[in-house]
């Protein structure tokens, strides 16, 4: 762990704050990025959905803008093979949706409000994660870096 | 003289309803994700071996990940607790749409649960899932598949299943 890691770690944690402080002070919404995809597949009406698509597609948008100013910010080899991304992405797509959030939204927005529900989501997770990898390690000697 | 009143009680209409839906609280949700994005991007969080490197507790563990949570929590924390609370409500919204904080059920324990294995095996979570879907082609399979899963989700939970 370097320094510069720990101050790119926290300016960025701070930029992703700000950014769900501003979702929270002008629209009044928890910016969860997996509960703002799950209300687009729900879809109660325009008003609902819009700007969560809006939300999307500008992340979306800034991702490939950002892979082309900040090459370094983005990995070259995937950690699994294709059928592994898959069913990796299956399991955080249908998990969030029944644990009702991801890290933004439990793990930043709620456990800043305090709810008792998002702290231990975020217990879980992020202990299921260590463990996930940790056996992983444990069969194939390594942790897919 | 009535027609053109009409005609112009018809157009505020339709431009309020544009100014609600369109225009202002748009602009600011463009700069939230944009913010949001490049916090992802520079703390590392796109990175899947950085964070598969957070998650590596018990090997080669790099615990630098913690302080985007710090930094965000931080700045959100105060925001929530030191102005938003002094609000009646949002500035351009009509009201606080919070979730509950309570009780804690099934769902999310078996839901953080499976969540957090997807997460420890390829190191995204749905965030950077956005920002990598087109970056490279195991992004798209990862956003792809994510997007299954939710729709699935979705589909089993409308259909009384669970």
């Amino acid at each position: 762990m370097y320094l510069q890691d720990v101050l790119n770690a926290l300016s960025g944690g701070a930029l992703i704050g700000f950014s769900a402080a501003l979702v929270l002070i002008v629209n009044g919404r928890i910016l969860g990025v997996s509960g703002i995809i799950g209300q687009i597949f729900i879809f109660k009406n325009w008003r609902d959905v819009t700007w969560r698509v809006v939300f999307l597609v500008v992340l979306f948008l800034t991702g490939v803008f950002l892979s082309h100013v900040r090459p370094e910010w983005f990995d070259g080899q995937p950690p699994l093979s294709r059928f592994g991304l898959a069913l990796a992405g299956l399991l955080v797509g249908f998990g969030t949706q029944l644990g009702n959030g991801c890290t933004s939204g439990h793990g930043v927005c709620g456990i800043s409000r305090l709810s008792k529900r998002s702290v231990i989501a975020t217990l879980v997770f992020m202990g299921t994660a260590i463990l996930t990898v940790a056996i992983r390690r444990f069969l194939t000697g390594s942790a897919g870096l | 003289m009535n027609m053109t009143q009409g005609n112009f009680a018809q157009q505020s209409q339709s431009r309020s309803y544009f100014k609600d839906i369109l225009s202002v609280p748009l602009l600011f949700i463009s700069i939230s994700a944009i913010l949001f994005g490049v916090g992802l991007g520079l703390s590392g969080m796109t990175r899947s071996s950085k964070v598969l490197g957070f998650l590596d507790v018990f090997g080669v563990w790099d615990p630098s990940l913690m302080f985007v949570m710090l930094g965000a929590i931080a700045v959100y924390a105060t925001a929530f607790h030191f102005v938003s609370k002094r609000l009646s409500k949002p500035l351009l919204a009509n009201e606080f749409s919070l979730p509950n904080t309570g009780k804690v059920d099934r769902g999310l324990i078996g839901g953080s649960i499976l969540f957090g294995v997807g997460w420890g095996l390829a190191g995204v979570c749905p965030g950077p899932a956005v920002i990598l879907s087109t970056v490279s082609t195991s992004g798209f399979v990862f956003f792809s598949s994510m997007l299954i899963g939710v729709a699935f989700y979705h589909f089993v939970k409308r259909r009384g299943i669970l």
